[in-house]
């Protein structure tokens, strides 16, 4: 299935939020956990993904810490902030609000459609 | 092994090239593309084919180095024309038409002393200084028009301020007869310090491509200002050595000379390097982005120095002396540079750097400009319930409110931003939405002001 790329784009930042909110993570790892989360559907190109941490960086949502792990290379290490945790609140909130909408709706569609014209 | 080697260096090499990608962001995708490899190594890929999932993973480059210019546009503003669509480099230098506009400004100046052959000097004086920063911005909102191909809407809403500034400075009946000696009405005179401000909002509207919506073209058009105010300087320095030496050269041979030559080349000269220098912030902005924070750091302390110490010099003086009574104007214009020099630095800081030593001189500047207009203030409004209102002392006052409230505004996000309570970017967000204020206030002072004081 594809997704469509505004689509994509709009669930970004809720999602990258959301996994941080399960604590600090980097760059590969995030991009890992949005592969297993949506089992392969949403497609990002991994870069796309270091513009989008910058910008919730800049917003002061996340904090950032380059650190070197005992084996390996120098990651940049990034934490949900107070600021980013009320701000995924509010996401989650307006995103349960379209769910909703859209599930209202959805069985509507589901149902059989009169004729037009007809009706 | 060795040869996977070489290909992430050369992938490396590639991406540090493009626009807006600085080197801790390719070491993060660089750690990035490394870990992928190996996972795909470990599931059974050989090296090269995994490098080239692993790339392939991590997306084009083109579309990588837009993303991020989109994101760090302060890193590469001068591809101020980011459209969305754009995978066009900047539009083209823009030379030509700068250099069309720039001598139809320069020849614009003139035409009130070539049209008005019926008006006496002090006339003609007049309707320069209502008309001057009218006669030469239009053609630099009209460079910014064409540069940025604004469509129909967007240049009626660049238009109206020009048209509307035009028609009213010239249409009021200013009543020069109330006005002590001078051939000008006070307000007259106050409208026309702040029209270039006015016309200004209207020429960035313009260069932000007919809107104000984006807090990201806004600080854009700090900087360009910042620039432009830079580069105008230079040219203005140049350009007056050129004509002192002209002068000098001319004086022996043709001394009838001189005196046309200023009073001709000069104003065209001024005009024209109006657009000139808007076309060196867009054409050349690497030069000046070197000397930028440059500019602040030296600045920065110098005027926390001398601020702090006139803070407590006037909180000791307040309490004995009084204060001579053209004093506010002086800290409007005290209040105008300390504001240039917070929202300039503010423009060129990096917003992922360290709090610093220059973020708290700052701060020090700021309080002290704070403290000294608190107690100027203090001192004027005392006086005006002494002897009234007067224009000059509502547009000082007013001037002095608006810049006060921007300055505490910044002042108290920067104690929170150096006690690390919030982000760099609420600071900026400040001061991006306080901009339009500057330009509202200005169009009071040029539109309701006279009509309060009867034009008087």
């Amino acid at each position: 299935m594809h997704i469509d790329k505004d689509l994509v784009a709009a669930s970004a930042t809720p999602l990258v939020l959301a996994i941080l909110s399960e604590g600090e993570s980097y760059g590969y790892a995030l991009a890992k956990r949005v592969r297993e989360l949506s089992d392969g559907e949403l497609e990002w190109s991994d870069g796309m993904l270091y513009p989008l941490l910058h910008r919730v960086e800049r917003m002061g949502w996340v904090t950032t810490t380059w650190r070197t792990p005992d084996e390996g290379r120098r990651r940049k290490y990034y934490a949900l902030t107070d600021a980013g945790r009320a701000t995924l609140a509010d996401q989650q909130r307006q995103w349960a609000a379209v769910t909703r909408a859209l599930g209202g709706v959805w069985e509507r569609v589901a149902a059989p459609q009169p004729t037009p014209g007809l009706a | 092994m060795a040869a996977l080697e070489a290909q992430i260096t050369e992938w490396r090499d590639y991406v540090g090239r493009a626009r807006g990608v600085r080197p801790p962001d390719v070491e993060e995708m660089e750690g990035h593309l490394r870990e992928q490899v190996d996972a795909l190594s470990t599931a059974g890929l050989a090296d090269d084919e995994a490098f080239l999932v692993a790339v392939k993973r991590m997306g084009a480059v083109d579309a990588l180095s837009r993303e991020f210019a989109r994101e760090h546009s302060g890193r590469l503003w001068k591809q101020l024309v980011l459209t969305p669509d754009a995978d066009a480099e900047r539009a083209p230098g823009g030379l030509r038409s700068a250099l069309v506009l720039a001598v139809l400004a320069g020849l614009a100046v003139h035409l009130p002393r070539l049209l008005g052959g019926g008006l006496g000097e002090e006339e003609l004086a007049a309707v320069y200084l209502r008309n001057a920063t009218l006669l030469v911005l239009p053609f630099l909102a009209l460079w910014f028009a064409l540069r940025r191909g604004l469509d129909r809407r967007q240049l009626l809403v660049v238009a109206a301020p020009f048209v509307l500034a035009a028609v009213l400075v010239n249409a009021y009946p200013w009543d020069r007869a109330t006005s002590t000696g001078d051939s000008v009405a006070v307000t007259e005179l106050l409208a026309a310090a702040h029209l270039p401000v006015v016309l200004w909002f209207a020429v960035a509207t313009a260069s932000m491509g007919g809107t104000w919506r984006s807090h990201e073209r806004r600080m854009d058009v700090v900087r360009f200002t910042g620039e432009w105010v830079i580069y105008y300087t230079l040219l203005a320095l140049g350009g007056g050595v050129l004509l002192g030496l002209t002068a000098l050269v001319l004086e022996p041979v043709a001394p009838g000379a001189v005196e046309p030559v200023f009073e001709w080349v000069l104003p065209s000269g001024a005009a024209a390097a109006v657009v000139v220098a808007a076309w060196l912030v867009e054409a050349k902005q690497d030069v000046v982005e070197n000397m930028a924070p440059v500019l602040t750091a030296v600045f920065t302390p110098l005027f926390a120095v001398v601020l702090a110490a006139s803070a407590v010099t006037y909180a000791v003086v307040a309490v004995r002396g009084e204060f001579h009574r053209e004093v506010l104007g002086v800290f409007d214009a005290l209040l105008v540079v300390v504001l240039g020099l917070v929202l300039y630095s503010t423009s060129a800081r990096d917003p992922g750097r360290q709090v610093g030593l220059l973020d708290r001189l700052q701060l020090v500047a700021v309080a002290s400009a704070l403290v000294l207009d608190a107690v100027v203030l203090a001192a004027m409004v005392a006086r005006v319930g002494d002897v009234g209102w007067s224009p000059n002392r509502v547009a000082a006052l007013g001037l002095n409110l608006v810049l006060l409230v921007n300055l505490a505004g910044a002042a108290w996000l920067s104690v929170r931003f150096l006690a690390g309570r919030t982000p760099f970017h609420r600071l900026e967000r400040w001061q991006t939405t306080y901009l339009p204020v500057y330009g509202l206030w200005a169009a009071a002072v040029v539109v309701v002001l006279p009509l309060l004081f009867a034009f008087a």
